[in-house]
């Protein structure tokens, strides 16, 4: 028999909407594509070929050849491990510093609220992309270098942790926290008049422990939810700044860097725009109806009038 | 009203200082001195007159000071020179009031990003209503589908996409640049059209975006105004589906729209990059990138506040707006 436990409450109402599980396994083919990369591309995708340089789409190679005669379809397919890596640990950056200055600011209100609201404020003001441009263009990389652990310098073929990636994932995490601190403080401010946590400071509970067994865990899924929806944007910032030449560098594949030579070739390689481009669309698509689906599962104010 | 104006542009004081702050920090945060990029393409250059270039920018003086000489100086709204090799004032790049407007990047991004915020009003509003009160129909579905790619659509794919078809294979439309090179021998009707052959695609890509978060935007706050007593209340007596909808719900859920408008600002100007260089438009987005790339320092903090104080007008605006609009927020 089954139970009612949210967890299969969810499943039951996630389930039912197709675009959710068409969004779940979008995002579940870009994990498979990235991490089978090294076994299910055709090509090395740094191998040149000059004899078969900017050949359209046919058998041979599916999706052409670029501008150095390489697999234009393997290396999108190396070039969704950038993407899923870069959404991911990017979104993960911005969540951690959401969380913690969120939970602070609602927490504890007072002078901490009115600075962190402030600098909120100020972050927010400043066009986003031209402050990601900025930082990128003035920050060397190579200062991120100590985060590499030495065993895995060099090591990977593709520049898997190639220091340019590393870049953009750290700044595009520094500049897209602030909406995850918003919903946290609210979150924050709303729970932490609620019965259950008197009752875990009558009980002797710290601060500490009130903030992250108590509230923290209660306000996951509206951070959840803006994370996954995060994912879409940072994958989209990222292929753009790939593509106006500062994100990831090449010979490193990245979808935003192969549009770079779509544009270069415009007039003779409709194939270098045509495939990468639909490769993004489809990953936030994916992402967004993922995340827009879990809203949806989630949120019982809004399945209620969904059924009215 | 007047009071809550003053009070308004008084807390933007802290938040425009924070913005000067910021990017300070973040031009400071490069290895190196700003001037370096200058000094390095010069082999000639001697110790001299790089010390000379130094005390030009304060460069010699410690960091706080030369902030403090930098907002100085900015309250004038004085930027500096920029480190192009022609080294006009940052202000006079940006905004060139000796030159005809079509030549000034601040009033050639303004212009895009005005006609595409009308362009995106005029179709988000009706396809928006639209949507929320046939909810469920096979058209709300389309408009759903459409909004959803139009989120995850790469604005600079699109204009790719566009340049490729209407452009290279198509050859209707030119792919880059603001006007013809004959475009100052063409009479005004032939002006105004080559101009607006040029801006079809970017303005066409810029207000891409901003249809579907609007229109989707538009919806859910239809939705939840008819969900309201007073539309029931309205419904009751008897009114017609029409008036209901056009005078007692859409006005409302109208109102949260003015907030959304000030709140597109920043992204407006952020997406401004993007478009601006791919179509080789001249406006603040072009300009933005080229002093990134070449580290042109007083340029890049310069821009960085005028779109910081772009936004915060914004919001400004949008608050005003939103006072006007609604009579329930003037009372109080």
């Amino acid at each position: 028999m089954r139970k009612d436990t949210p967890i299969n409450l969810f499943w039951s109402r996630f389930s039912r909407n197709e675009l959710s599980v068409a969004g779940g396994i979008i995002v579940l083919l870009l994990f498979l594509v990235a991490t089978l990369a090294p076994l299910i591309s055709p090509y090395n995708p740094h191998d040149i070929d000059r004899r078969h340089i900017l050949e359209a789409p046919g058998l041979k190679h599916l999706f052409g050849t670029d501008d150095l005669g390489r697999d234009v379809l393997s290396r999108m397919i190396w070039g969704s491990r950038v993407s899923l890596a870069v959404g991911f640990v990017a979104i993960g950056i911005a969540t951690v510093i959401g969380m913690i200055l969120g939970a602070i600011s609602g927490y504890y209100g007072g002078w901490a609220d009115r600075i962190i609201m402030r600098f909120i404020d100020i972050m927010l003001s400043v066009p986003t992309f031209f402050l990601i441009l900025a930082v990128i263009a003035f920050i060397d990389p190579d200062i991120w270098d100590f985060l590499i652990p030495n065993w895995l310098k060099g090591r990977s073929s593709i520049g898997f942790l190639d220091p340019s990636i590393l870049n953009i994932m750290i700044v595009i995490g520094l500049t897209s926290w602030m909406g995850v601190a918003r919903l946290v403080r609210a979150e924050f401010l709303s729970l932490k008049e609620r019965e259950f946590i008197f009752a875990a400071r009558a009980l002797g509970a710290s601060d500490f422990r009130i903030i992250f067994r108590h509230i923290m865990l209660n306000s996951m899924s509206p951070v959840l939810i803006s994370a996954v929806l995060g994912i879409a944007g940072a994958v989209l910032v990222e292929s753009s700044l790939s593509f106006l030449g500062i994100g990831v560098r090449p010979p490193t594949p990245s979808w935003g860097n192969i549009l770079t030579l779509g544009k270069e070739n415009i007039g003779i390689a409709w194939w270098l725009s045509v495939f990468p481009g639909l490769a993004i669309l489809v990953t936030v698509l994916g992402y967004n109806l993922l995340g827009e689906g879990i809203r949806d599962s989630i949120d019982p104010r809004l399945w209620e009038s969904e059924r009215r | 009203m007047s009071t809550y104006l003053i009070k308004r542009l008084l807390e933007m004081i802290p938040t425009l200082f924070g913005i000067t702050l910021l990017s300070f920090v973040i031009i400071h945060l490069a290895p190196g001195k700003p001037t370096d990029i200058f000094t390095e393409l010069n082999p000639k250059i001697t110790p001299e007159a790089r010390e000379r270039l130094e005390k030009l920018y304060d460069l010699d003086k410690p960091i706080i000071v030369q902030y403090g000489l930098w907002l100085k100086k900015i309250v004038k709204l004085d930027f500096g020179e920029s480190f192009s090799s022609d080294r006009r004032p940052v202000m006079q790049r940006i905004w060139d009031s000796k030159k005809p407007l079509l030549e000034r990047r601040l009033f050639v991004t303004f212009m895009i990003n005005l006609i595409s915020l009308v362009i995106i009003l005029l179709i988000a509003i009706p396809v928006g209503v639209s949507s929320a009160t046939r909810r469920n129909s096979l058209y709300d579905k389309i408009t759903t589908t459409t909004v959803f790619i139009g989120f995850a659509m790469p604005h600079f794919w699109l204009a790719l996409l566009l340049m490729i078809f209407f452009g290279v294979y198509l050859h209707w439309l030119p792919i880059s640049g603001l006007k013809s090179m004959n475009y100052d021998s063409l009479p005004v009707w032939g002006k105004i059209w080559d101009l607006a052959r040029h801006l079809a695609l970017p303005i066409f890509v810029s207000a891409f975006g901003g249809l579907a978060a609007d229109s989707r935007y538009m919806r859910s706050s239809m939705l939840e105004v008819i969900r309201q007593d007073y539309v029931r209340v309205a419904r009751a007596k008897g009114l017609s589906e029409r008036e209901v909808i056009y005078r007692h719900a859409f006005r409302n859920a109208l109102l949260p729209m003015i907030t959304l408008m000030g709140l597109s600002v920043p992204g407006l100007i952020g997406g401004s990059v993007i478009f601006e260089n791919i179509f080789g438009i001249p406006g603040m987005g072009q300009l933005f990138y080229m002093s990134v790339m070449t580290r042109d320092y007083p340029m890049v903090m310069g821009i960085l506040t005028i779109g910081a104080i772009l936004t915060l007008l914004g919001n400004l605006l949008a608050d005003l707006g939103y006072m006007l609009a609604d009579p329930r927020i003037r009372a109080t």
